[in-house]
């Protein structure tokens, strides 16, 4: 054995390798310990046993003139490389990483390539999680990405899928759970290694899957590191931690000049590196397009516990169910380990695993039930760690580019506040408010809006202050990418997730908007619409489309955006539609004054959208809402009088319906009520159609006299709404009512008018329209030269306040 | 008994004696361990259930279509001590499991008691044959054993049909028979104790949440497994064709052609409605109070084969599923039509070949034409 290197192939991120890892490490003890990972890395890994440094923590190499270019490498406790890292830190043994530089994985490729996007992501072989593959990154962080085709690769990539497929397991993970990691600890320390080894070298001569040209580049990188601490420490000193993939291919003998052949040529671009923190929530990444790890909660606890680890597991679900006040007495404990071990030997498994404990948690103390099984799942399969670096870890890349940005756009960091105003329509300053809303989406109040109501669309006012904590917020943010754009956007669509209000998510697609965040925008518009589609509350949702159809219309977002914007908008408005009608009865005064100013903007935006089906829907619940008794009579006037504006309530029906709602039947104050809705668009539509005029007037002059101080007040607040012209106007109309003058003839063409022009009364009317029209009016004297007789203008064309 | 007096065919036969072949099959391949007194191991029991070839070549009919997780747990439970409670929406096959786990397990399934309002605490224990009782007085002899009773005397497998359905106060009669393994019988002075084998499966709705809440102490003696519905929309489109298929025979309807687009329209419309989210995963939609459950699909569609059959021209229609599936969906007449109507308009409407089911949904949804301009 001390003629060969030690080389240990491991599940990355799997707990029984890391064991295995130690005990191995602990029995050889190496003089230096190599790792997969970029050797960029070596001059920051000794940060690895700072007392503040605590995984999860990830490597972060980017591009140092694209921080948008980057790579993770996320490490757990239970993490192998992180277990060998420490080992040899402790035992001051040099430790190297052996990867290929991330000079070279970051540079920008050939686009042709295979799988560019995956290259600096140690995941990528040997590990279950094979389709892991750059998740690890923030999604939308790596611009380097090309979207590879998980399935084809895994198909080409995952070794284990085809042991596990060949011992007749379905599940590879669970196999590698049986066959490593829950070995119960052999006498050898080397032999599953070995074991691994043997495999590996079975499976890479035998199947087509021998990885691609990327893999051998990195793979000649290792052996050529590899070859270096040979020659330097002897081969019998040298262990290796790498992906169980790559372990025949590091046994392989190969020329040194073939190997810096392959190496030669690649492009390089210059990179830096430093910790940053991680989270276990990340390193289970199950949302997003790839699944790294599923369970961290539960390696970390195969890690940690010393024995029984199900009893131990089991005690801790019960402790969190019980904080969460699900009574759980130590007997569902006992008979939770019982059932998850004969579920194990069941299923012919040494040991029980995640499988049998999840079902075994869910049939004995969750009574069968998934939703407290959702909440051990996600608090402690998943695991809320948050890891820690210290503060002598090179600058995250977000504050870098933050820094670049504030220089760029002659925004200096000042502790003082100060006032900034932004014309929107300079690039300059249009740049400037997306930086500050993007940092406002991050958590980072360096600037806030000036509560200026009077400011225009173009004018932005915001009041800044820098405050030092905020370089920690920027710090902490930079879990969420290397730039402020791509970790806003990571974070809005984070937000988009969790937010629990339909408001909270209207506001959030406003910021995206504002930010200039299109590619956050499907995300929470996809949040919006499942809200939507959920919410019974119609006020709310008539509450929020207006500002989507705003935006939708007038929003400066990308194309991409905007479509996604109307789908949604759309989407809202038909549901308005439907529950409209139900939600508008029953209701109080107050109830009804509130969703009177919901249908107002609901109109006011579905006019907006401008789409024919959709407004004719519309039409269809205004019809509904003036026709259904028990809907509050100001909303039904408002109904009609959307309807009759739009013109789709034919002239006779017009009438019927003011007749129906003003019949003597109905209550005054209930008919005063719908006059009020009615009216509520202005009095125009009262000089104009004097047979309204007349109906109306007929109404309330049948009021009896015990109910008409009941009415007053809202006929006073209609009346009153209506401009001091419109008002006047009405009153000259009503004063010459037919009651009052030829007492009524047979033969009026309208009720309240003479069969004939009356140059009296059309001089009376002259003051009214110089009013209207200013003194200078053209009419006036032709307007008396008009021969009494010999037209008869009937109200209805006789447009007075549209002077030709 | 009546049935093997009279010679006829039953009209349904126990479990262990349709499936009396596949049985011995089993118990002949089987070189697992099995506990004590049981017919087969638990891996042949979960076999069973889920179908499989033994090695001799003999297939086993897969008896619950589902997950398998579901199937191990429940057999995995009734081999430790604790009972096993089936939950579950109506029509998802919870009293076909327990019939046929019984039957795996002890090879009799017809130890039941059936749980209704007036199921009394003597048809869970014991009765008394009183012409015994007044001529000996209270003894052994005089007692008549209820199902339980006698599952626990020979280490058997009993079964509670509907458990929640039982007043809370004869539930808890359970509580000693599950915890104790014993039936006391104060009368004698005297107890059964169970022998090994003995273990009982409930069912128990779980819409029916809150009639008979079954206590916490009980509760605890019962590993829950939850059947599921139907994972995946072929695999309910198989169910429901075949049972349409086989209520279609019994009731003499002609067979229609080309049902089978309409029974995969109907089964979509339940499950993206039970779901709350369109297949295609894209929109969520509110989901009504109504169960939906695949039993219920079936119904809307024999229901609509029949008016295909006896008012139409034998095809089956979008408008002969239409009203039997708003029907279905809208139980609570307030709430659930608006959840009908926001799911014609907002998915059904723009959905590729759907509007003839469209339209006959709508017409079914409201006499009054809907949205026409004037």
């Amino acid at each position: 054995m001390t003629d060969r290197p030690l080389l240990l192939g491991v599940r990355h991120h799997g707990p029984g390798s890391a064991r295995s890892v130690r005990a191995a490490l602990e029995a050889h003890r190496p003089a230096v310990v190599l790792v997969e990972g970029p050797p960029e890395a070596d001059d920051i890994v000794s940060l690895a046993a700072d007392p503040a440094m605590s995984p999860p923590v990830a490597l972060l190499a980017h591009a140092v003139n694209d921080s948008g270019r980057s790579a993770f490498w996320p490490l757990a406790a239970f993490s192998p490389e992180w277990v060998a890292i420490r080992w040899a830190l402790d035992h001051d043994v040099p430790v190297r990483f052996v990867d290929l530089p991330a000079a070279h994985s970051l540079a920008p490729r050939d686009e042709a390539a295979p799988g560019a996007a995956d290259a600096p992501a140690p995941e990528s072989e040997g590990a279950p999680a094979a389709d892991a593959d750059g998740a690890e990154e923030p999604a939308g962080n790596d611009t380097a990405a090309d979207p590879a085709d998980p399935a084809d690769h895994r198909l080409r990539r995952d070794p284990l899928a085809a042991l596990a497929a060949a011992a007749g397991h379905d599940d590879p993970e669970r196999w590698w759970e049986d066959v490593v990691e829950h070995r119960a600890g052999g006498d050898d320390p080397v032999a599953p290694f070995a074991a691994v080894e043997e495999a590996m070298t079975e499976l890479r001569a035998a199947g087509p899957a021998t990885g691609d040209d990327r893999d051998l580049v990195r793979e000649a990188h290792m052996r050529l590191r590899l070859r270096e601490a040979v020659k330097e420490f002897g081969a019998g000193s040298v262990a290796v931690v790498c992906g169980a993939w790559h372990v025949p291919a590091l046994r392989e003998r190969r020329t040194v000049a073939a190997d810096r052949a392959l190496l030669r040529g690649l492009p390089k671009v210059r990179t830096e590196i430093t910790w940053v923190p991680w989270t276990h929530r990340r390193l289970g990444r199950a949302h997003g397009y790839g699944a790294g790890i599923e369970s961290p909660g539960w390696y970390g606890h195969l890690y940690s516990a010393a024995d029984r680890p199900v009893a131990r597991w089991m005690t801790k679900v019960a402790g969190l169910l019980r904080d969460e006040g699900v009574p759980i007495s130590s007997a569902h404990v006992i008979e939770a380990v019982r059932l998850a071990e004969t579920l194990a030997a069941m299923r012919g498994r040494p040991l029980a695993g995640l499988g049998e404990t999840i079902d075994a948690v869910r049939a004995v103390m969750c009574d069968g039930a998934d939703v407290p099984l959702d909440l051990v799942v996600d608090r402690l399969v998943v695991g809320d760690v948050l890891g820690e670096v210290p503060d002598s870890a090179p600058a995250v890349p977000l504050q870098r580019d933050l820094t670049a940005q504030q220089r760029r756009l002659r925004l200096k960091p000042e502790a003082e506040e100060r006032a900034l105003d932004l014309d929107l329509r300079k690039d300059n300053d249009a740049a400037r408010s997306r930086l500050l809303y993007r940092l406002r989406l991050l958590g980072v109040p360096w600037a806030t809006p000036a509560g200026g109501t009077s400011t225009g669309t173009f004018r932005e006012s915001w009041r800044l202050a820098w405050e030092p904590e905020l370089a920690v917020r920027v710090a902490e943010s930079g879990i969420w990418g290397t730039t402020v754009e791509s970790a806003a956007a990571a974070r809005a669509r984070a937000d988009a997730d969790a937010a629990d209000s339909l408001a909270a998510l209207t506001t959030l697609a406003e910021l995206c908007l504002l930010a200039g965040l299109g590619e956050a925008l499907p995300t929470v518009m996809g949040a919006l619409a499942d809200r939507a589609a959920l919410d019974t509350d119609v006020a709310g949702l008539a509450a929020a489309l207006p500002a989507l159809v705003r935006s939708a219309r007038y929003g400066d977002v990308r194309s991409t955006g905007t479509e996604e914007l109307t789908r949604v908008a759309h989407g809202l408005a038909e549901r308005v539609c439907v529950g409209l009608p139900a939600a508008c009865t029953g209701l109080d005064d107050d109830g009804a004054a509130a969703m009177r100013h919901h249908v107002e903007s609901t109109h006011a935006a579905i006019a907006l959208l401008d789409e024919d089906g959709l407004r004719d829907r519309w039409r269809g619940t205004l019809r509904r809402l003036a026709r259904r008794d028990t809907v509050p009579a100001v909303l039904r006037g408002r109904a009609a009088r959307f309807l009759l504006d739009e013109g789709v309530l034919a002239e006779d029906e017009a009438d019927r319906l003011i007749g129906l709602e003003l019949s003597p039947a109905v209550p005054p104050a209930r008919a005063a009520g719908w006059i009020e809705g009615f009216l509520a668009g202005g009095g125009l539509l009262l000089v104009h159609d004097e047979r309204l005029l007349g109906l109306i007037d007929a109404w309330l002059a049948a009021v009896p006299a015990d109910s008409f101080t009941d009415v007053l007040p809202l006929l006073r607040r209609s009346f009153g709404s209506f401009e001091p012209g419109v008002r006047r106007s009405v009153g000259e109309l009503v004063r010459r009512s037919p009651g009052a003058e030829t007492g009524g003839s047979a033969t009026a063409p309208t009720p309240g008018f003479g069969d004939r022009t009356d140059p009296e009364r059309a001089d009376a009317a002259l003051p009214v329209l110089r009013l209207l029209l200013g003194p200078e009016f053209p009419g006036h004297d032709a307007a008396r030269a008009v021969p009494p007789a010999t037209e008869h203008p009937s109200p209805a064309d006789d447009p007075i306040g549209a002077p030709a | 008994m009546t049935a093997e007096t009279t010679g006829q065919p039953v009209l349904r036969p126990h479990a262990e004696d349709a499936f009396a072949e596949e049985l011995s099959a089993l118990a002949a391949a089987d070189d697992r361990p099995r506990p004590a007194r049981w017919n087969l191991s638990p891996w042949a029991v979960a076999t069973y259930l889920l179908g499989g070839t033994l090695p001799d070549g003999t297939v086993i009919t897969p008896k619950y279509v589902g997950p398998r997780r579901i199937v191990e747990v429940a057999v995995t439970t009734l081999a430790t001590d604790r009972a096993l409670l089936l939950l579950g929406v109506p029509g998802t096959a919870k009293t076909w499991v327990s019939e046929h786990l019984a039957a795996a397990v002890s090879g009799d399934s017809t130890l039941i008691v059936q749980g209704t309002a007036g199921t009394s605490e003597e048809a869970i224990r014991y009765g008394w044959n009183y012409a015994q009782l007044l001529a000996k007085g209270p003894s052994r002899e005089a007692m008549v054993a209820g199902p339980v009773m006698r599952a626990m005397n020979d280490g058997m497998i009993a079964r509670v049909e509907e458990l929640t359905r039982i007043p809370a106060d004869v539930q808890d009669t359970l509580i000693t028979i599950l915890s104790e393994k014993t039936l006391p019988i104060p009368e004698l002075n005297d107890e059964v104790q169970a022998v090994r084998g003995f273990n009982l499966i409930a069912t128990a709705n779980n819409r029916d949440k809150g009639v008979n809440e079954l206590s916490s102490a009980l509760r605890r003696r019962f590993n829950t497994v939850v059947l599921p519905l139907p994972a995946s929309p072929d695999a309910e489109v198989e169910i429901v064709s075949r049972r349409v298929d086989q209520l279609g025979r019994s009731l003499q309807l002609p067979a229609a052609p080309d049902a089978i687009d309409e029974i995969r329209r109907v089964v979509t419309v339940f499950r993206e409605l039970r779901d709350g989210v369109t297949t295609d995963g894209r929109t969520k939609v509110k989901s009504p109070s109504g169960t939906l459950s695949t039993a219920e699909a079936i119904s809307v569609v024999t229901n609509g084969l029949a008016l295909a059959a006896h008012f139409g021209d034998g095809v089956l229609r979008p408008a002969d599923v239409a009203a039997g599936i708003q029907g279905a969906v809208v139980r609570d007449p307030a709430a659930d039509s608006l959840v009908w109507q926001e799911y014609l308009e907002t998915v059904v409407r723009e959905r590729d070949g759907w509007s003839d089911f469209y339209r006959a949904a709508r017409d079914a949804a409201s006499g009054r034409p809907y949205g026409a301009a004037a």
